[in-house]
């Protein structure tokens, strides 16, 4: 699609203000917070998140009068040779359908956040980091923002650094302690995992940005998929190569095999960081990526495959270690890499808009799920403290080690939290694909998609995943919601509060309704985004495919129930599936010793070539060796033989003593003139008198 | 008259055995002495050069010499009593303190 | 041959064999009477000289004062002749060498080179008298002959100084 200028430039002026309200935000922040009541400042964050969803709104309405892509400069940036870029939002159906999604739910999660926040920060005994998280959350919105907006790969690049940024200072939020509150070093270090995991997705990312400028001789979307389409016929490897580059990037970023192990880690955060970065936004930009890139995947059905099947493998392999989690975040953690490898599946397939499509639902129930598994946690912390064990309790006894994270404490919370149950059912259903909420759509056309272009493995792989799916997410509601309480901490747990629960509703009406975005027929979002990606296409409704995944869905709350609805699980006991699976159970509980295979393999060798570098290599060879001996030794013995020895004291110091001595005889020599006798100096004076008389006389 | 040259040469050879004996001689007394008939010798060739050429101011010459070589005489001796009485020796070989 | 060139060898071998005499005698008593001699004959030499003035002062200035001071002088210290020391051993004959190249210098320089003599005229008989003498010492040499007389008192100071002991001294 021709991209146009902004001739009339309508609303279209308002773009950088997507990524100004942010900024603005956080700089009243820092610079006022100090002085502001954490009402206000969550009011300020909140509202810069809430006017960003306004000019989203804006400028979607103004799209749909014009739905070509405009382009709308700010400034110059790089001028240099051939590298022309400009920091210019790029606002086309893509970027667009982008921006709402992290407007709106960062919106939502801002609210929620002001509640959470609250009461999480007088749980870890620090109120004054209010200020600091509603800082990170709008750094956050404006840096996604530069991602999803920008016009040309680098600075697309621009937001991709910055969302991993503000995931590292937002994962590391409690960073001198872990999830429990001991001091330790384990919150940072989940911190610098997503950050160095990060690192080596966007070094894929460079090497294919480096590529596409050697190929293509820009980096500006429009330029680079022009010429690639003519390109693409005579030199191949190249297009196949940037492809895979980037999808490393994507596996970092999104997390996929192999880079997916920071994003369970990263729970260490808050849980508004969980839902906000690592389920509904952030974590997309990898996808967000491949839609971007269609023509370039377009042209290399090689790389396609491979995306998809990495897409896919992955959504199997998380799904079996969400099965044997027992902490309720690292359950949707994994339930959230799960669902990325749909998503990426989809659009590695070139079933760009059903990709899109799930990631639009997944970020509204992940979201919600996510808020919900916080407001629970908020509710667990509420009933401990309840129960004396907190400040206010016997100062004299050592407080227990409580993880309100884990749902063996939990238990029977319908009761005593039910308006999060309720929502928390809704999210279950839509991510498990259920008719008629919105991830039963999505997740069917990415199937149906998969099924028709004739990836067999993929749609296999997917299927299962799918069941598997159902299947965690009824074993968590049963653990979690029903049964009796396992602790009397969730006994006494209280419900959260309205800023809280209204967040939670706004999304649960999302998550239930969101289908409607791209019901098969009306296709109002292909639609919408066939306007800039010119490959994708209406897919058709295959009921076939809908039963079976359905069907497979069903049969997998069914199993569910069985084994954890159907009798309860009691304080203590161990999990039902640990006694039908055993070791099987084990391998999924803990995540299948991935973290324990780099560790060995990767991370452990690097440390030993690290240690032989210093001590063998640096130390012995170089330090001992070759500068003690050979160098220092040399040089020691040359000066000491040749230059002491011979030059400087045969040489230089005889000559000079030599000349001395010299000085010293005829000296002594000359003394003897003086002896003292008045007879010789008489005689010398007649010596004097007789050679003048004789020079005059025979002058 | 005898011719002037040879009172001159007979000067000269007493100034010359004056000078010899202040070399050689080891008495500083005898050294004095040579001294003495340098100087005589010098007064001779003084007169004898007043009569060749009629002029008178040669004797006046030779008369205030002759006073100063008793000036010095005098002063002279005393240095060497001097000595003597410190050194107890009037060697002069001995008086070699101004060694360098 | 005239008479005065006989007087003059004779009284000239006299003079120089004394003054050998003088240079080569052992004894200090010896060298000074030698000395005596050699003084009364330039005395008579001063007298054939038409100079009786000088030859009077002469005899009573040098010989009788200054040799007898001089005598006075080795009988105080001792007339024993001295040891032989050794040193500078070169000394003797060099001197010696030195000495009669300077007096053969001399000669040399007498009988080559002329002095003009002629047209002077000869002196008159008063000519070396006292009353000459005197008359030129105080009337062109007066202040010269001042001097003289201070000189002479400083010279009798220094003597007086330099041989006085001070107290506790020996």
């Amino acid at each position: 699609m021709p991209l146009t200028q902004a001739g009339n430039a309508g609303l279209f002026f308002l773009a950088p203000w997507v990524v100004f309200f942010p900024v603005i935000g956080l700089l009243i922040n820092i610079a006022f917070g100090h002085r502001m009541s954490e009402k206000a400042i969550g009011t300020v964050a909140a509202a810069a998140s809430g006017l960003t969803f306004v000019v989203s709104v804006l400028l979607a309405a103004a799209l749909r009068i014009n739905p070509e892509a405009v382009c709308w400069t700010v400034g110059e940036w790089i001028h240099s040779g051939n590298l022309q870029l400009d920091w210019t939002f790029r606002v086309d159906t893509l970027s667009v359908t982008m921006m709402l999604v992290v407007s709106l739910v960062g919106t939502l999660i801002h609210i929620y956040a002001i509640g959470y926040m609250h009461e999480d920060v007088r749980f870890k005994s620090d109120p004054r980091r209010f200020r600091r998280f509603f800082v990170f959350m709008n750094l956050f919105i404006a840096m996604m923002m530069i991602l999803v907006t920008g016009d040309s790969y680098l600075m697309l690049f621009v937001g991709w650094e910055g969302v991993g940024l503000c995931s590292f200072l937002l994962i590391g939020f409690w960073h001198e302690m872990d999830t429990l509150g001991r001091p330790s070093w384990a919150n940072s270090d989940a911190a610098k995992k997503a950050m160095i995991a990060n690192r080596i997705g966007d070094f894929g990312f460079l090497i294919a940005a480096f590529l596409m400028f050697w190929g293509f001789g820009s980096l500006q979307f429009d330029a680079v998929f022009h010429r690639a389409i003519s390109i693409s016929a005579i030199n191949s490897p190249l297009i196949v190569l940037i492809t895979l580059f980037l999808l490393l990037g994507v596996t970092g970023k999104s997390a996929q095999i192999p880079l997916y192990v920071w994003l369970p880690d990263a729970m260490a955060g808050p849980t508004p960081v969980s839902a906000l970065i690592h389920a509904a936004t952030m974590v997309t930009a990898g996808v967000y990526l491949v839609a971007r890139s269609a023509p370039l995947y377009e042209a290399a059905p090689a790389a396609q495959l491979v995306v998809a099947t990495v897409g896919a493998l992955t959504a199997l392999f998380a799904a079996t270690i969400a099965v044997g989690q027992f902490d309720i975040k690292k359950v949707l953690a994994y339930s959230t890499i799960s669902q990325l490898g749909f998503m990426v599946a989809g659009v590695g397939m070139g079933a760009f808009a059903a990709g899109m499509f799930h990631l639009v639902t997944h970020a509204f129930f992940k979201a919600l799920l996510f808020l919900s598994a916080g407001s629970i946690i908020l509710g667990l912390e509420r009933g401990h403290h309840r129960l004396g064990h907190g400040h206010e309790g016997g100062g004299s006894k050592e407080p227990e080690l409580f993880d309100p994270n884990d749902m063996r404490n939990m238990g029977g919370m319908r009761k005593t939290m039910p308006m999060t149950f309720w929502v928390y059912v809704v999210g279950a259903l839509a991510l498990g694909g259920i008719f008629p909420f919105a991830g039963f759509w999505s997740k069917d056309e990415i199937l149906a998609d998969a099924f028709r272009e004739g990836y067999a493995l993929v749609y296999w792989l997917l299927t299962a995943a799918a069941f598997l799916t159902a299947f965690y997410m009824g074993r968590q509601i049963w653990m979690v919601f029903f049964g009796q309480a396992r602790h009397a901490a969730a006994e006494k747990a209280e419900e959260s509060p309205r800023v809280i629960t209204i967040p939670l509703v706004a999304l649960a009406v999302l998550a239930a309704l969101g289908g409607a975005l791209n019901l098969p027929g009306l296709d109002t979002m292909t639609t919408w985004l066939e306007h800039t990606i010119t490959s994708v296409h209406p897919g058709e409704f295959m009921p076939s495919v809908a039963m079976i995944s359905t069907g497979l869905a069903l049969l997998g709350i069914l199993l569910s129930w069985l084994l954890y609805g159907r009798r309860p699980m009691q304080a203590g006991e161990v999990d039902p599936l640990r006694r039908l699976l055993g070791p099987i159970f084990v391998g999924m509980q803990r995540k299948w010793f991935v973290d324990e295979a780099y560790r060995a393999l990767i991370l452990d060798r690097y440390v030993d070539l690290a240690r032989f570098t210093a001590n063998v290599i640096d130390d012995r060879f170089w330090h001992d060796w070759f500068h003690e001996k050979v160098l220092a030794g040399t040089y020691n013995f040359l000066t000491r033989m040749a230059l002491n020895r011979y030059a400087d004291q045969r040489g230089i110091d005889a000559f000079f003593n030599q000349l001395g001595q010299w000085t010293k005889d005829a000296s002594n020599r000359l003394r003897g003139v003086q002896n003292g006798f008045v007879r010789s100096y008489a005689l010398v004076v007649l010596v004097g008198v007789v050679a003048m008389l004789g020079y005059l006389l025979f002058k | 008259m005898v011719p002037l040259t040879y009172y001159v040469a007979l000067s000269a050879v007493l100034f010359s055995i004056g000078a010899l004996g202040v070399l050689i001689r080891r008495n500083p007394l005898v050294i004095f002495m040579s001294i003495e008939l340098m100087l005589n010798a010098g007064n001779l060739a003084m007169v004898a050069f007043t009569r060749t050429y009629n002029v008178l101011e040669g004797q006046i010459f030779v008369f205030f010499v002759m006073t100063v070589a008793a000036a010095e005489v005098a002063v002279g001796l005393a240095l060497i009593v001097a000595i003597f009485r410190s050194r107890h020796s009037i060697d002069i070989d001995l008086m070699n303190s101004l060694k360098g | 041959m005239t008479i005065e060139l006989v007087v003059f060898i004779v009284l000239g071998l006299v003079a120089i064999s004394s003054a050998l005499g003088m240079l080569f005698s052992r004894s200090a008593v010896y060298a000074a009477l030698f000395l005596v001699l050699n003084f009364g004959t330039v005395a008579i030499f001063y007298i054939l000289l038409n100079a009786p003035f000088i030859a009077m002062s002469q005899i009573s200035v040098y010989a009788g004062a200054i040799m007898v001071l001089f005598l006075f002088v080795i009988m105080l210290l001792g007339t024993q002749a001295l040891p032989d020391s050794g040193a500078l051993p070169w000394q003797q004959p060099l001197a010696i060498l030195l000495a009669v190249i300077l007096a053969g210098e001399a000669v040399y320089l007498l009988f080559m080179r002329k002095v003009a003599t002629a047209g002077i005229p000869q002196p008159i008989e008063s000519f070396g008298s006292p009353q000459a003498i005197g008359g030129a010492l105080f009337n062109e040499y007066l202040l010269p002959f001042e001097i003289t007389s201070v000189l002479l008192l400083v010279a009798m100071l220094g003597a007086i100084i330099l041989t006085k002991t001070r107290k506790g001294e020996g």
